[in-house]
C-alpha cells in the first residue's frame, strides 16, 4: 500500500494509541491477577465454587451465587428494557408529532444523565417499601431488576432511535411509494435495516447493567445466596466489591479481586458470544 | 515529529529532576511517623494524620492496617511508632501504654412504628440466628422479622459479633448493608426490620427525624452520652498504644489526637470523643 510521509506518521501515531488502549485492558487483567495472587496461591480455584458460603474472614469463598445474581439481574433488566426501549424509539421516530418527539427525546436524554446513586436512593425509599408490601422485606432481585431496567432504558431507547434515524431515506421513500402502511414500513423495512444498531445498543445496555454497582447495592439486599425466586435477596459481584473492599485486608481483599476477575471473565464471555452472533445484512 | 520528540524529552527530564529533588529533600528533612493496627481506627488516624501534617510540615504520618493484634505486636516490637487497637489492653499486654482517643458504640435499631421497645440479649441472638422469625414471639405484631446485618470486614459487625459471642456464619440476614446511612434508611423504610449501626450515626439521624428508635441494652439507653461515660455495654475504646512513654513526634501526635481539636474528625466517623 502506498502511503505518503504524513500518512505514515499518522498511521504510526494511531497505531500506538490503539496499542495503548489494548494494553490497558491487558494491564487491568494482569493487575487483577497480581492482586488476587496471595489468595490464589493457597486456595484452590475450585473452592470459589464448592465452598459452603461467602464468609471470607472465616476462609469461605463461594462466588457462584453472586455470579448468578449478576447474570439474572442483567438478563431481567435487558428483557424488560429492550421492548420498552424499542417501543419508545418507534414512538418518537414514527408516530409522535415532531414537536412532541423533540421534547420526548430531550426527556429520555435527561433520564440517561441521572446518576445511578439517585436511582438507587429512589429505589430504596420508594420501590423497596412498595415491593415490601407485596412480599417483605422488599429488597430483592426484582427490585434490582426494576431499578436496572430504568437505568438502561434510556440507553436502549436512544441507541435504537439513532439506529432508526440512520436508516437511509431512500428505503423509507421506496416503502412509501409502494404504499406500505406505517407498521409494515417499520416491521418490514426500518427495523431489519437498523438491526445491527439495535443489537449494539442492547449490548451497550447489558454492559451498563453488569457494571452497575451503587443502585443495585442499595436495593438488592446483598445476601449471598442462590436466589430461588425474584423476591429473594441477592448480591451482585460489583456490589460485593463495593461493600467490602473499604475494610478488607489480606486474603479477604485478595478474594475481592478474584470477584473482579470473575466479573471481567463474564464480560469477556458475553462479548465473545456477541461476536459469534451471525450478522445478517439486510438491503446492503 | 522531531519537535514532538524534543518536547517529550524535556517533560520527562523535568519530571526526573523534580522527582530526584523531592527524594533528596525527603531524606534530609522529613520525619516519618508509622501507625499500624486496627482497621477501625485507621481511617480516623489517617484523617487526624492529615491535619497533624498541616501543622507540622516536616512530619509524614503513615497509617497501615492489619488488625488490633498487629497494632499491639508492632508497637511492642518497635516496627511502628504507635499501634492502633480497637479494644482495651489484655492482662499480658500491660507492658504497653494506652491512650484512648475515641469510643465506638453500636446500637440496635428498630422502625419507630414497631411496638417492641426492648429486647434482651438472648432474644437478639435468637433473632439474628433465625430462631425467632416473627415479631409476635417477642411481643410485637404478627409480622416476619427482616434481619439487617453488615458486610464482612466492618467494625460494627465485628463489635456486634464479639458482644453477642456469635460467628458471622451463624447470622441469617435478609438484608446486608454497607454503611450506617444505608442501615438507617433500610430500617426506616421497613416497619419490620431490625438492624445495628453506630450509636453516633443513629442518634444523629433519629434527631433529624428518621423514623427509627434506638433500643436500650441491658436496661441502659443507647446514647452518645452513655457511650462517653462508658456505661453502655455494646461499646469499645479506640486506643493508641506505645511501648514506653512516647517522645518527640509520637508524643505530639498522641496529644493532638486526644485534644478537642480533632473532635469533628471523630464525629465525622460516627465515633464518640472522650470526655476532656
Amino acid at each position: 500500500m502506498f502511503l505518503l510521509r504524513t500518512d505514515r506518521q499518522l498511521a504510526f501515531l494511531l497505531g500506538s494509541c490503539a496499542l495503548l488502549s489494548a494494553a490497558i485492558v491487558l494491564l487491568i487483567l494482569l493487575f487483577l491477577v497480581k492482586e488476587s495472587w496471595p489468595v490464589l496461591q493457597h486456595v484452590a480455584l475450585m473452592r470459589f465454587v464448592t465452598d459452603a458460603s461467602w464468609h471470607p474472614v472465616q476462609g469461605l469463598y463461594k462466588l457462584t451465587p453472586m455470579l448468578s445474581a449478576t447474570l439474572y439481574s442483567t438478563l431481567g433488566a435487558i428483557l424488560l428494557a429492550t421492548p420498552l426501549g424499542i417501543a419508545s424509539a418507534l414512538f418518537s421516530r414514527y408516530y409522535a408529532p415532531p414537536f412532541l418527539a423533540g421534547c420526548y427525546r430531550r426527556l429520555v436524554e435527561l433520564l440517561a444523565g441521572v446518576p445511578s446513586v439517585v436511582y438507587g436512593f429512589w429505589g430504596l425509599t420508594t420501590l423497596v417499601p412498595l415491593i415490601g408490601r407485596l412480599h417483605p422485606p422488599g429488597v430483592s432481585l426484582l427490585t434490582g431488576i426494576l431499578v436496572l431496567t430504568l437505568m438502561i432504558l434510556p440507553t436502549v431507547a436512544l441507541t435504537v432511535d439513532a439506529a432508526l434515524a440512520a436508516v437511509p431515506v431512500a428505503y423509507v421513500r421506496s416503502a412509501a411509494a409502494l404504499g406500505l402502511s406505517r407498521w409494515s414500513l417499520i416491521s418490514g423495512v426500518a427495523l431489519p435495516a437498523a438491526r445491527s444498531g439495535i443489537t449494539a445498543g442492547i449490548l451497550l445496555a447489558a454492559g451498563r447493567a453488569i457494571g452497575e454497582t451503587m443502585a443495585v447495592l442499595m436495593v438488592a439486599g446483598n445476601v449471598v445466596e442462590q436466589p430461588h425466586s425474584i423476591f429473594d435477596s441477592v448480591r451482585t459481584l460489583t456490589a460485593n466489591i463495593a461493600l467490602e473492599v473499604a475494610y478488607a485486608t489480606g486474603d479477604h481483599r485478595a478474594a475481592l479481586f478474584v470477584s473482579g476477575i470473575a466479573l471481567m471473565t463474564l464480560v469477556l464471555v458475553l462479548v465473545g458470544i456477541a461476536e459469534c452472533f451471525p450478522r445478517k445484512r439486510y438491503y446492503d | 515529529m522531531k519537535k514532538l520528540g524534543i518536547v517529550v524529552t524535556l517533560i520527562v527530564l523535568t519530571g526526573a529532576v523534580w522527582g530526584l529533588l523531592r527524594i533528596q529533600s525527603n531524606e534530609t528533612k522529613i520525619e516519618k511517623l508509622v501507625l499500624t493496627g486496627s482497621s477501625t481506627i485507621a481511617p480516623l488516624a489517617a484523617e487526624i494524620g492529615k491535619r497533624f501534617e498541616s501543622f507540622h510540615s516536616n512530619v509524614r504520618v503513615d497509617v497501615q492496617t492489619g488488625g488490633s493484634s498487629r497494632g499491639i505486636s508492632d508497637a511492642r516490637a518497635g516496627l511502628a511508632n504507635i499501634g492502633m487497637a480497637s479494644r482495651g489492653l489484655k492482662e499480658d499486654e500491660k507492658d504497653l501504654l494506652n491512650f484512648t482517643i475515641a469510643l465506638d458504640g453500636v446500637s440496635i435499631i428498630l422502625n419507630k412504628s414497631n411496638p417492641v421497645n426492648a429486647l434482651d440479649k438472648q432474644q437478639i441472638i435468637d433473632i439474628y440466628t433465625g430462631k425467632i422469625a416473627n415479631w409476635k414471639e417477642v411481643g410485637g405484631n404478627d409480622a416476619a422479622i427482616t434481619v439487617v446485618s453488615k458486610a464482612e470486614g466492618r467494625s460494627t459487625l465485628e463489635l456486634f459479633l464479639h458482644y453477642f459471642s456469635l460467628k458471622n456464619t451463624d447470622i441469617k440476614p435478609q438484608v446486608i448493608i454497607g454503611d450506617n446511612q444505608q442501615g438507617i434508611k433500610t430500617v426506616a423504610g421497613n416497619p419490620d426490620a431490625i438492624g445495628y449501626v453506630s450509636v453516633g450515626a443513629a442518634e444523629y439521624e433519629a434527631g433529624q427525624g428518621a423514623v427509627i428508635k434506638l433500643l436500650p441494652l441491658a436496661g441502659i439507653a443507647a446514647s452518645v452520652e452513655n457511650v462517653r461515660n462508658r456505661s453502655f455495654p455494646l461499646s469499645r475504646p479506640l486506643n493508641l498504644v506505645t511501648r514506653g512513654e512516647p517522645g518527640g513526634v509520637a508524643r505530639q501526635f498522641i496529644d493532638f489526637a486526644s485534644s478537642p481539636q480533632v473532635n469533628d474528625l471523630i464525629e465525622a466517623q460516627f465515633f464518640v470523643p472522650v470526655a476532656h
